[in-house]
């Protein structure tokens, strides 16, 4: 999964939101090993300070938890993870019906659309 | 150790009635990645030449580590001029060599690694390489100092977009985590990720300080978004009834 910071957000927050898909992902598994924040913000081409920010929000939100002798590891709460995935999915579909809004479909008909889509 | 790495306390220059720096206070902490963004000629070179000691202040004064420019201060800072200045009859491993003397707190190890990434052998004479090479060979052993403070005149303004990821990803690597890196260029939407603050200068006094992410935040703007804002020069439309002409005055 690529890095891709873009517009007029704040950095730290975009970090985080991609943080959080790939914990979704499964690329940091459940319990996992986060790597650490220098061959992170390496690998995304950011301020190291910037991604401290955006992890210290991870850990904020539970996502993840410090430990002083295996660094940072993603949470082992599948409830929270779950709830979090559910949200993301809501957000696409709205994004999705707004889209075909925006070409002239009510909402019926793009559900309906979506569901003869193979 | 001070806490505040670069103190400008009413800091000036002057060249003859140009004024080129005017009361510049600006105190910057250790361990920042800061960018000075300024149009051409608003003195962000004039400024970084000041801290290295190779301009006088008319007004004001600057410290590094709590020091004014001199032996102690030149010890703990690397410092990418604007132009190349080394002797072109040189090779490459001639200059690690001549770092090696100079500094003591330079890595050779490190550089020969960064010379062979980029392509750059022992045995290549800086006379024949290209402009773009020249500029990543003179970085190269810039950052592989162990420096407190980095001075970086426009690092990026003369290589190509591929090459310009490289020099920032071995910016962000290879610096000292307690050191400071300033980066001079106009060149902003390509280094706007890697900055913690910047600096805007606007013809020799400082418009602007403050942490980018807290930039974006405050004006919903990237800090290139708002660079263009501030500097704005409306085109001229020929239109030559209003105003004066100052030119010929």
């Amino acid at each position: 999964m690529e890095w891709i910071i873009e517009g007029d957000r704040p950095i730290w927050l975009q970090l985080y939101e991609q943080l959080t898909l790939r914990i979704i992902a499964g690329i940091y598994p459940m319990g996992g090993r986060i790597p650490p924040v220098r061959e992170l913000a390496a690998e995304a081409g950011v301020n190291p300070n910037t991604m401290q920010r955006a992890l210290a929000y991870l850990e904020d939100q539970g996502l993840a938890t410090s430990n002083r002798t295996a660094g940072r590891l993603v949470t082992e709460d599948r409830e929270l993870l779950d709830a979090i995935r559910l949200q993301l999915a809501k957000e696409r579909i709205q994004a999705y019906l707004q889209g075909m809004k925006v070409l002239g479909y009510t909402e019926e008909e793009a559900k309906a659309l979506l569901l003869k889509e193979e | 150790m001070e806490d505040n790495l670069i103190v400008c306390t009413d800091l000036s220059k002057r060249f003859g009635v140009q004024k080129a720096l005017d009361c510049v206070n600006l105190t910057i902490g250790r361990g920042r990645i800061v960018g000075l963004l300024g149009p051409n000629g608003s003195g962000k070179t004039t400024w970084i030449k000041l801290l290295c000691g190779l301009l006088q202040p008319t007004g004001g004064s600057v410290t590094i580590d709590g020091e004014a420019p001199g032996v102690h201060t030149k010890s703990v800072i690397s410092y990418l001029p604007d132009r190349m200045y080394f002797a072109d009859w040189m090779v490459a491993g001639d200059l690690l060599d001549y770092f090696e003397d100079f500094y003591k707190d330079f890595d050779r190890q490190r550089a020969e690694k960064m010379c062979e990434a980029l392509g750059i052998r022992a045995k290549d004479r800086i006379k024949s390489m290209s402009k773009g090479t020249k500029e990543k060979l003179q970085l190269v052993v810039v950052m592989s100092r162990q420096a407190q403070l980095y001075l970086l005149d426009e690092p990026i303004a003369g290589v190509d977009p591929a090459a310009r990821d490289y020099i920032l990803g071995t910016i962000l690597t290879n610096y000292n985590p307690q050191g400071t890196v300033v980066i001079s260029t106009h060149l902003i939407a390509d280094v706007e990720k890697i900055l913690d603050e910047v600096v805007f200068l606007k013809e020799g006094q400082i418009v602007c300080h403050d942490a980018v992410d807290h930039l974006r935040e405050a004006t919903g703007k990237s800090v290139d978004a708002l660079f263009r804002e501030i500097f704005r020069t409306a085109p001229y439309g020929g239109d030559f009834t209003g105003g004066e002409n100052t030119w010929e005055g």
